[in-house]
Order: structure tokens, then sequence, then C-alpha cells
């Protein structure tokens, strides 16, 4: 079902806010990965404010929907996701990174309540996912199970091993988005090591593939919606996203993959961000 | 002692029973017990022995085609639901080729994962030294989280199983390709954590696992001859080590050989050393495989050309006792 003109302005001003958060942590931390947190946030946003069956309250809730950041390293667009959904506290987000913090730099699913995995090492939560739907499967509960992967990502061979696991087994409790934000730490992925045409392999591996633009919750929230009515395979949504989206000198931007922004850039950052859709009037 | 000396010695068992049988039969009946058993195999169900719970729960089981990683992380996935997840494959691909999935998806989060590696080590003979493993223990012993449990029979392997599937968390479970000597009691009891004190003695200490147990009761008998009292200990549990038995074995005789189808680096011989240099340093000699790749051949060949039977051990003991 569409949202409703107000609750698409919601939805903005929360992942509006979310990029804030994000900056403002990474800043404070010295470390992170700002890019593929920006490109991501948009999706997480939607998932956590309107697509998922979820209670911050009860973080072990059995009838839960799951979401499973296989792209570790946006770490950061999940917990200042997870904080403002009532997880924890917003103030904890300023401890990302530090020493003795529920923050790790890669989400730690023993530390910090809402993690349903601990991710990092790519290519692997992807296949934890395909795990989850069979085992929610198994019970009988109508649960989903919600993973991102990032487009460098899918250069892990694993990635492909759970493709086709996931349409063997026919798990249609699953749906992944495929962050395609076009960059990765050495540069453009078609440079470093060639993905297209991803839809067509994702197609040619028996997925259900919708493509979006990653920044448009509408479409967002359509592909979703059209995922839980696909029967019989697991739906893909690859999501075009541009990689440090809403800071103007961080978009399209391979720097600022794996670096944080110094105190000047972030209040460059936030000035951009106050500019932006969703920015609070 | 000559080693024809030695070869009067008839051999302290009766009967061999394959491991892995026995694993497939416990991991059937406690299938039928509990309802969250799942397993998993990639292409190797009927060399694992798990086809027999495919058979009965074909929706419990998950083959993942030859993609170990994928079957690793299915298994961690499986765990976060609840279920307890039992990963089965040769050694050598459960855990050098999914290393990192181990330690990403089932060790960090410390998931009901029980990895049970059958294969192990130089007795799988034929395949050669692709498929002989000698350094499984080491690389899962160092992993934080990851207990590891080295079954002695089919005996042990049935009572060790079905105690690492009550207790959670991840377990690394080995197991060989060959029929193995019964050499404990059927009601004999398993206990995480605690050596198995097969036979007494005050001379020297024999600490060994899996195969090489067996071997080690052989050498005690052909020692016995010789008038040399050995102990032997059965560490069927590598990790966590049975601090306490080492330490006594140390205390109360003069020195303690460790015998495993292992490399000498990283396995059991070093997980003993780790505690007797720290506590009660006595001599010890590691006996394994000594930091090299095997070949193909018959089980019984390799592990004489390894050095690793009762008549070397038994020599090795009475080398020792000279110095």
């Amino acid at each position: 079902m569409p949202v409703s003109e107000r609750r698409l302005r919601e939805l903005e001003g929360l992942a509006n806010l979310a990029r804030k958060r994000i900056v403002k942590m990474i800043c404070k931390a010295k470390s992170g990965h700002p890019g593929g947190s920006l490109s991501a946030i948009d999706i997480i946003t939607v998932l956590y404010f309107h697509a998922m069956q979820h209670d911050p309250k009860r973080p072990d809730w059995e009838d839960r929907d799951r979401f499973v950041l296989s792209k570790g390293h946006a770490a950061p667009a999940q917990y200042a996701t997870l904080a403002e959904a009532g997880y924890f506290p917003v103030e904890k987000l300023d401890t990302l990174r530090q020493m003795g913090s529920d923050l790790q730099g890669h989400p730690d699913m023993k530390r910090l309540p809402g993690i349903e995995i601990s991710t990092g090492s790519l290519g692997q939560g992807i296949t934890v996912a395909v795990g989850m739907a069979l085992g929610l499967r198994l019970d009988k509960k109508a649960n989903r199970v919600y993973c991102m992967i990032g487009d460098g990502e899918c250069q892990e061979g694993s990635v492909w091993e759970a493709a086709l696991a996931a349409h063997h087994y026919a798990v249609d409790n699953l749906t992944v988005f495929l962050d395609r934000n076009e960059l990765q730490i050495d540069g453009p992925t078609e440079q470093v090591m060639a993905l297209e045409p991803l839809a067509d392999k994702w197609k040619a591996f028996g997925w259900h593939v919708i493509e979006v633009q990653g920044h448009d919750i509408n479409q967002i929230v359509k592909a979703i919606d059209e995922a839980k009515e696909t029967h019989g395979k697991p739906t893909m949504i690859i999501a075009h996203t541009v990689k440090g989206k809403g800071v103007s000198f961080m978009e399209g931007s391979v720097k600022f993959h794996g670096n944080a922004p110094s105190s000047e850039e972030l209040c460059k950052a936030l000035e951009d961000l106050d500019k932006c859709r969703g920015s609070q009037p | 002692m000559t080693k024809d000396e030695a070869s009067e010695v008839k051999p302290p068992w009766k009967m061999s029973v394959n491991n892995r049988d026995a694993f497939g039969q416990t991991l059937l009946e406690l299938g039928r017990e509990n309802t969250n058993i799942v397993a998993l195999n990639a292409d190797l169900s009927g060399s694992t022995k798990t086809s027999v719970f495919a058979k009965e729960f074909p929706k419990r089981f998950f083959n993942c085609g030859i993609a170990e990683q994928c079957m690793m992380g299915m298994a961690a996935g499986l765990a976060t639901t609840g279920k307890i997840a039992v990963p089965s494959t040769f050694a050598v691909f459960a855990t050098g080729r999914v290393y990192d999935f181990i330690r990403q998806s089932i060790a960090y989060p410390k998931l009901s994962v029980k990895i049970v590696a059958t294969h192990a080590g130089v007795t799988v003979g034929g395949d050669g030294a692709s498929h002989q493993i000698t350094e499984d223990i080491a690389l899962m012993r160092a992993l934080p989280n990851m207990r590891v449990v080295v079954p002695a029979d089919a005996i042990e392997t049935d009572r060790a199983f079905r105690a690492i599937v009550k207790e959670p968390g991840p377990f690394y479970f080995r197991i060989g390709r060959s029929a193995t000597p019964i050499v404990l009691p059927n009601d004999y009891e398993f206990h995480l954590g605690k050596a198995g004190l097969l036979r007494d003695g005050k001379d020297l200490t024999f600490i060994a696992c899996g195969v090489m147990v067996p071997q080690a009761l052989w050498a005690a008998e052909m020692l016995k001859k010789r008038g040399i009292d050995a102990r032997v200990l059965n560490m069927s549990t590598i990790k966590p080590i049975d601090k306490d038995a080492i330490l006594k074995a140390a205390r109360e005789t003069k020195f303690i050989i460790s015998c495993e189808e292992h490399s000498i680096i990283g396995g059991l011989g070093s997980a003993i050393a780790e505690q007797v240099v720290q506590e009660v340093p006595v001599p010890m000699k590691i006996i394994g495989v000594r930091d090299c790749f095997g070949q193909s051949g018959e089980a019984e060949d390799l592990m004489c050309a390894m050095n690793l039977t009762a008549k070397d051990l038994a020599a090795e003991a009475e080398q020792m006792l000279k110095k």
C-alpha cells in the first residue's frame, strides 16, 4: 500500500535526521564509512519505520521481521535508525567505535539489541539471511527476512552461493536489497571488477528482480509490497543509489567510502542536509 | 624393546566400528527426540552419514550443494531462529575452506552450530594430501567461543555428540573416515572438558585423542612387558582442556607424551604444553604429524610412515626414560 503524502514527508524527515546523525557520529568517532551509510539510509528508514514488524521494547519478540545488514560497514545507518526507533538512547550514538561501546565498528549482535547477526566480513550476511528465512519457514511463521548487500559485496563468491540456495529452497520470505551505489574502495565497481548486467544475473539465478531509485521512498515502499506478493522465489530489489547521498562533497566520492569527515567538513555536511528534502521546516 | 618384541603384544581391543556410522545414527535418534535439530550438508551426505537423518527428516535437512561457505552461513541463520544446526562435511572443507564464516558468523555471535567434521587427518587415505587436513584442531582451537571435541571411538562419538547438542553455543566435532577400535565401555559417560583416565600409571602419561587413543593403550601394554607403568588419558575435549588432569599427570608421572593424528603445531600437544610449561614444567614429547602434508596410501601405512603407531609411542617412551 502506498504511503500518504504526510507519511512520506515523515519518512523523508526521519531519513534526513538519520543522515545528520550518521555524519556526526562518524566525525566524532574519527573513522567509519559515511558513503555507504548515506546511500543505504532511505531503504533502512523505510524498513524500520514502515515495512517491518518489530518492537524496540522487545528486541527478541518471536514474531518480528528480521533485518540483516550484510554490508556491515554501513552500521552507522542501522545504529541511527535503531536509536530513533527506540532500541537505545540516541546519546549512545556518540560512543560509536569507542572502547567499551556497544556500537562496534561493525554490528555485534551480542552487544546491541536489534542486531540480528554480527556482520562485517562481506558475503556472509546474505547466507545467514537464507538460513534465517528457512528457520522461520520451518516454524511456519509469517515473519519476513530483509537483507541488504552492497554492490561491491557481489564480488564475493558466497553471495552467489546464497543466490543459488535461496532460489533452490524457494525462500519467498526473503527480500534482499542491493545498494547499487556503483563505488567501492578502489574505485567504480565496473573498473575494479565489473558486475553488470546485475539485474540479468539475479534473474538468471531465479530471483524476482525489481529495480528502484534507492532514494525514492515511494518506490522503495512499492517494491517491498511487490516482494511480499511474490511467491515461490526470493526477491532482489536493486536500489540505484548515490554514495554519500545528501552531502555534496561526499556524493560519488570514493574518498568517503571509509573516511570520517573533519569538523569543518561536518559543518558543511550539516548545512547541505539542512537544505535537503525532509529537513525540518 | 625391539619392534619385533613389541609386535608380540596383542592390541587391547576386540572390534572396530566406524565413528561416522555412530554419528549418523545418533543424529537420527536425537532428531527424533528434538524437532529443533536441523542438519546441513555440502554434497557429502552419504560420506558424513547424515543421509539417514535426511531420509527421515527431509524438511529439516538442507543440502547446500558444493557450497560450504553458504552451508556455514545458513547454519548460523538457522541457529538464530532457535534451531540447533549441525553442518557436516569433510574436515578439510569444514574448517580451512570456511574459516572466516565460522569465525564471523558462528563463533563471534556464539551460535548453537555443531560443526561435525568427518574424514579428518591422514587416515582419509587414498584421497591424498588435498583431503588430509592436519591443522583443523589448531584452527578451531584458536577461535574464541569455539569448543573442540575429538571422540576416541564410536561409543564416545555417540555420548559426546549427545552432550554437545545439549550444550548451547558452537562446537567443532572431529571424526575420521576409518573404522576405529572400540576402547570405551558401553556404560561410558562423557563429561565435557574432562579427560578420561583409561589406565593409571606412575612412570609416564600418554595423553591422546581420537584414533591415537587405542594406539596409546596398546603402547602402554607393550611397555608393561618391560616393567614400565604408563598412564593413559583420553583427552577428547581439547577445548576447554582439562587442566587438572594434565597437571596431575605432570606432578605424578615423570613426563608426558601427547599423541594426535594432527600437526604437532597447534593441536592437542600444544594445548597440553600451554598448561605444562606455565604450571608444572616436566619433559614432554609431542607426537603427531611433523609439519608436513600427507600423501595417498592406506590409512595404516600412512600412520606407520608418520610414526603414529603404538610401537612408535612405546619406543618414544623408552627413549625418554633413558634420558
